[in-house]
């Protein structure tokens, strides 16, 4: 074949033309394709307001609730279980919560609206466990001189019982609070702390 | 020869040649197998790559006529398995080899890349076709991370959860990636049914695509073997490698013997021991926690992954840092793709190694068999601290390994391969 008659500027400049418009049209076209792969408008409706009851919840227990498909739980804390708390600021690594993430009510010392009850999401910073909450008596092998908190199996990350994470373990931050309110005194809404009633 | 047979034999060599004369039959056949000439001197090191294949072929049969009895949705998935092993006729067996397969698979692949380290299969010109053999190496982590989360019990859910999470870990991308991948708040129902199509359709593909690539790259550049001599170097005057042998029949009839023996261990596993519940253990092909449907408000007691991602999965767990831990966990299993330039030795086979060599890579196996068995442990500070000291281990064989095998005093390789 000649290629004397050829026109080699028109041939490059054809061929750089067509690979710039395919190239952007490849880009476009994988648009729906990465796209489709989020959460779809039904997925992201699902995650309404859980209402809980907690007029039986005992001091010093705990109860589980599901909001979002995530654990939520409830501790109603007792007054030794409180100044435990306080008596632990230097050994959590965020004792004002600074670094982690909570609504603005609940960045305080016990990370609550009201001292009394801790309502957190149990899904450990680190990987996403559901830590064990372990009681002062029972925590002789997660630490020594344990005053009560969680402890996640997974990768040993310890909370107390506001959900502060200690020092010298994998998780980065402390627990998650939720968006909450009371309705009333024994009931409780999660996920929704608009002022409007 | 009677008068029959003798017609039906000239028939199909008719219909060879009709079909030879429209497609390159016999060019693949030859080049592939009747004249693909393999080094002479192949050890018992040397069945693992077809094996890889047979387990390749198990998988895929099996996990067709799994899909047929399988339901992809969180309401229906695990009571679908349980169906499948009481109710479907020979369901059991055919999830029991689906199970033990996936195991066997890293199994073969370790004892394969093993190989690879013993004789520097990866080294030039090899490169090509070890990076092929590390993209189907992760391939294949992925195929199996997918594949576990189907069951939909205990351990498939928050085994899934910790993975995404490790996505989750990353600077600025971090969250919306793991969202991404779970198409969810949470592993939910939706997360289950896109684990189902890329374990059933993307991934598979994608891995016997990259099988294809990895056969025709080795077809091109020759087998390496034992002595780490090059036999293309040797020819006669045909042209035929004097130290070669042709694939088939030599190697064929090898590797019938190999697949046999394999097969009697792989089915005494499936009929007696398929959990692999040895003591110790909740389970190591299949875990007990995995019996209990899965729960999202409960994870359960004792957490750990399944046996082949155990040595990472210590690593990542020696970091008291998470990001720390997430990225060196993603380098102890990509660093292996640095292998064929961190190597500075000229000597390809661990017989003509000097001493550095031999000792770093006994180190490493050391190092990766305790990190994998630390891995399957409940954390303690000891043996936080152990996975610490073996980590390091680990990560030097890599890291020095420009150092050591520069400075190796390496044997002379002799021209044609050995006995």
């Amino acid at each position: 074949m000649e290629n004397k008659n050829i026109d080699q500027g028109r041939r490059r400049f054809l061929t750089t033309a067509a690979t710039v418009v395919g190239g952007v049209g490849a880009v476009a076209a994988a648009v729906p394709f990465v796209s489709n792969m989020n959460p779809s408008a039904k997925t992201k409706a699902i995650g309404a307001p859980v209402e809980v009851d907690i007029s039986k919840l005992e001091p010093g227990d705990r109860m589980i609730e599901k909001w979002q498909g995530k654990p939520v739980w409830i501790l109603r804390r007792t007054g030794e279980m409180l100044k435990d708390i306080s008596s632990l600021n230097d050994k959590v690594s965020d004792p004002a919560s600074d670094d982690s993430a909570q609504p603005d009510y609940a960045k305080n010392e016990f990370r609550a609206r009201e001292d009394e009850f801790l309502v957190v999401i149990g899904i450990c910073t680190h990987l996403g466990c559901s830590p064990n909450f372990v009681m002062k008596e029972e925590g002789d092998s997660i630490a020594a001189d344990w005053k009560g908190g969680f402890f996640c199996p997974c990768h040993g990350s310890r909370f107390d019982l506001a959900g502060r994470v200690f020092k010298g373990v994998p998780a980065p931050r402390n627990l998650v609070i939720p968006p909450y309110k009371f309705i009333s005194p024994t009931r409780l809404l999660i996920g929704d702390d608009s002022e409007a009633v | 020869m009677a008068k029959p047979i003798k017609t039906l034999v000239n028939g199909l060599y008719n219909l060879r040649d009709w079909v030879d004369s429209r497609f390159p039959l016999m060019k693949i056949w030859n080049e592939h197998l009747a004249q693909y000439y393999c080094p002479k001197n192949f050890n018992f090191w040397y069945f693992f790559g077809s094996l890889a294949l047979l387990v390749l072929v198990i998988q895929i049969l099996t996990g067709i006529w799994l899909t047929m009895n399988y339901k992809p949705s969180a309401e229906e998935a695990f009571a679908s398995v349980e169906y499948i092993m009481r109710d479907v006729n020979w369901g059991w067996l055919i999830r029991y080899m689906h199970s033990t397969g996936a195991s066997a698979f890293f199994i073969v692949i370790y004892l394969h890349m093993f190989r690879a380290l013993l004789y520097g299969s990866y080294k030039k010109p090899r490169e090509l076709l070890w990076l092929s053999g590390m993209a189907i190496y992760l391939l294949l982590m992925g195929e199996a991370f997918f594949g576990y989360l189907l069951p939909w019990g205990q351990m498939s859910y928050w085994g899934a959860q910790v993975i995404i999470s490790l996505f989750g870990a990353l600077p600025i991308i971090g969250d919306d990636l793991s969202l991404w991948i779970r198409g969810d708040f949470v592993v939910s129902d939706v997360t289950l049914n896109r684990f189902f199509s890329l374990h059933v359709i993307a991934f598979p593909l994608l891995i016997l695509g990259l099988v294809g690539f990895h056969i025709l790259a080795l077809h091109e550049v020759g087998s390496n073997n034992p002595d780490g001599v090059e036999i293309k170097q040797n020819k006669n005057a045909e042209g035929i490698p004097l130290d070669g042998i042709p694939f088939h029949p030599y190697y064929t009839v090898k590797d019938i013997v190999g697949a046999i023996v394999f097969l009697i261990f792989f089915f005494a596993v499936v009929f007696f021991i398929p959990e692999m519940k040895v003591p110790g253990t909740q389970g190591l092909f299949l875990e007990s926690a995995n019996f209990i449907q899965a729960n999202s408000l409960q994870t359960p007691e004792h957490i750990a992954p399944v046996w082949y991602f155990t040595p990472f999965y210590a690593i990542l767990r020696a970091v008291p840092s998470q990001l720390g831990g997430v990225i060196a966990m993603g380098l102890s299993v990509n660093l292996f793709l640095l292998l064929p330039w961190l190597d500075r030795s000229a000597v390809k086979s661990i017989r003509y190694r000097g001493r550095n060599y031999r000792i770093a890579l006994s180190l490493f196996v050391i190092s990766f068999l305790f990190l994998g068995w630390l891995g399957l442990q409940v954390v303690t500070p000891f043996y936080t601290w152990m996975a610490r000291f073996f980590s390091v281990i680990y990560f030097s064989f890599f890291f020095l390994m420009p150092f050591y095998t520069a400075s190796d005093k390496d044997k002379t390789v002799p021209d044609r391969v050995t006995t």
